[in-house]
């Protein structure tokens, strides 16, 4: 409980902090272009059901789908290759030279092939957070060390039994540090196709805003925008601490 | 039912540039419900030993027998204790001991009542939830047995399960060890690199040789287990008979230095 008390105390200090120091730079900066925090969020609060909701709604669809689809795709074969040298002498030259290659320059290329909708950004990201994912798991699951299998594998256990009470359970910490930084570039990413192709999305929102030089409703939606990242986040802090509860008691 | 019989046992290492032989038709033969304890320098082969007769290895030549069946992989009722403990961080106290039992598809409540006897067994009944992390090193320790106890085990494989320990809860966690096979007898093969915990824990202590190992020499000691017996004259001569055989192997040096502090003081009492 009062752990809990703690958690909210900081969260209300660094929300007040960030408030006045929006605040200060609005009022030092002086432009249309970075209103205070009491008109963005009056628009926030105003435009929130009425214009920012659907979009919100659909990014975040986007963003989940994604994160999702490359997750279910990239940690099981991640951790598959890690501990078959035989499947990873395969596929690890096939990695190393796709990895580096910055997704994000096919944009065009699936705004093309996929259309303007949903399917071109859910691949673009899917495929940023399977790379990340798909490294993390390789290289967690490589570091397992060996007394664990053993012992496991002493008491009768077989290549199942080992994933499932070795394997995933040791490479669980790194995936989630993975997943965090991972949704934190497929956000960004989201905004840069929602803003490039497409009617739909919080960063259409933003752009469509900053044309009209609604800059209270593009501020809105950067607040929207905001809140997506804020609460994915949030979402893995708390899945981690259910299943990775062992990382929270070691002295 | 579950004595050990290792007859003309080799294994060699495929290393890098050079082979190493880790066994060399090395002959064993452990009588059920024998409590043996296997010393000798490092590196002579004493934990692939342990590792052939649990079935997670193989031998390149010779064979290995447990109660009577030819060993080809793991048995359901040898228990394996490593020098780690092999006890898995993301799990409860609980579920540690309990894994052999899922691994093996015991049903729940037989499961339960298994486990929560084998951890009232070794004190830890109350640290049901808590995770290994949160346990001394003792504790671990025992969670370890607790586990092999759950699993029913006949054949207690230990490989220097205690070395990891400070001396006051070494000699604690000697007394468990002896005390479970009194009441259990089961057959115990444990390596160790200390001359009193084999000479407490080993009615027959072997000898091995440096690498390639082979059973250079055997110490009948018949008077082990009895009370009291760690404070007798004749456990001390036992340790000073080992240490002879251990120096006439080469193997003092890479013995730990503080057994000769505990060897003296068992002369004083």
């Amino acid at each position: 409980m009062s752990g809990w008390r703690r958690k909210a105390a900081g969260y209300a200090g660094a929300t007040a902090a960030i408030l006045v120091l929006w605040q200060l730079g609005a009022l030092a900066i002086g432009s249309r272009a970075l209103p205070g925090p009491v008109p963005a969020l009056t628009a926030f609060a105003t435009a929130f059901w009425s214009d920012l909701a659907p979009h919100l709604a659909v990014s975040t669809w986007r963003v989940v789908a994604a994160t999702a689809l490359g997750a279910v795709l990239a940690v099981p074969l991640g951790l598959v290759l890690g501990r078959s040298p035989r499947a990873d002498a395969v596929a690890a030259p096939l990695i190393f030279l796709t990895y580096p290659i910055p997704k994000v320059v096919f944009l065009p290329v699936l705004l093309v092939l996929l259309g303007l909708g949903d399917a071109s950004k859910i691949v673009l990201i899917t495929l940023i957070v399977f790379f990340q994912l798909l490294v993390t798991a390789r290289d967690a699951a490589r570091a397992i060390p060996a007394g664990s299998v053993l012992s496991v594998r002493s008491l009768g256990a077989g290549r199942f039994d080992v994933f499932h009470h070795v394997v995933v359970p040791a490479a669980l910490p790194d995936i989630f540090t993975a997943l965090r930084i991972g949704t934190g570039t497929a956000v960004a990413v989201l905004f840069l196709a929602e803003s490039i192709g497409g009617t739909t999305g919080l960063g259409y929102y933003i752009v469509d805003a900053w044309g009209r030089l609604a800059y209270d409703a593009m501020f809105a939606g950067i607040l929207g925008m905001a809140l997506l990242g804020v609460a994915i986040y949030e979402l893995l802090e708390v899945a981690e601490s259910r299943l990775c509860r062992w990382t929270r008691v070691e002295r | 039912m579950a004595g050990l019989v290792a007859e003309g046992v080799s294994l060699t290492y495929a290393g890098v540039g050079r082979d190493t032989v880790a066994l060399d038709r090395l002959d064993l033969s452990v009588a059920e419900g024998e409590p043996v304890a296997v010393i000798g320098p490092s590196g002579c082969g004493k934990s692939t030993l342990l590792l052939l007769a649990s079935g997670m290895l193989h031998p390149d030549a010779g064979s290995l027998r447990v109660g009577g069946e030819p060993v080809t992989g793991p048995r359901l009722a040898t228990a394996l204790i490593l020098q780690d403990f092999g006890l898995l961080p993301w799990k409860t106290v609980f579920h540690n001991a309990a894994l052999g039992l899922e691994v093996r598809h015991v049903p729940r409540a037989e499961r339960l009542e298994r486990v929560m006897t084998s951890l009232t067994r070794v004190g830890l009944a109350e640290f049901v939830d808590a995770y290994p992390g949160e346990l001394s090193g003792g504790m671990r320790q025992r969670l370890a047995v607790a586990r092999a106890l759950a699993l029913n085990a006949d054949l207690l494989l230990m490989d220097e399960p205690l070395s990891a320990l400070d001396a006051l809860t070494r000699e604690d966690l000697q007394d468990l060890l002896l005390e479970l096979w009194r009441q259990r007898r089961h057959t115990c093969v444990l390596v160790t690199h200390s001359i009193e915990e084999a000479v407490f824990l080993g009615r027959r202590v072997l000898v091995l040789s440096p690498r390639p190992g082979r059973v250079a020499a055997v110490v009948d000691n018949p008077r082990m287990g009895e009370p009291g017996y760690r404070a007798t004259q004749e456990f001390y001569e036992r340790c000073v008979e080992l240490r002879r055989l251990l120096a006439e192997e080469g193997a003092l040096g890479a013995l730990v230095g503080h057994e000769t502090g505990r060897v003296d003081a068992g002369e004083s009492a």
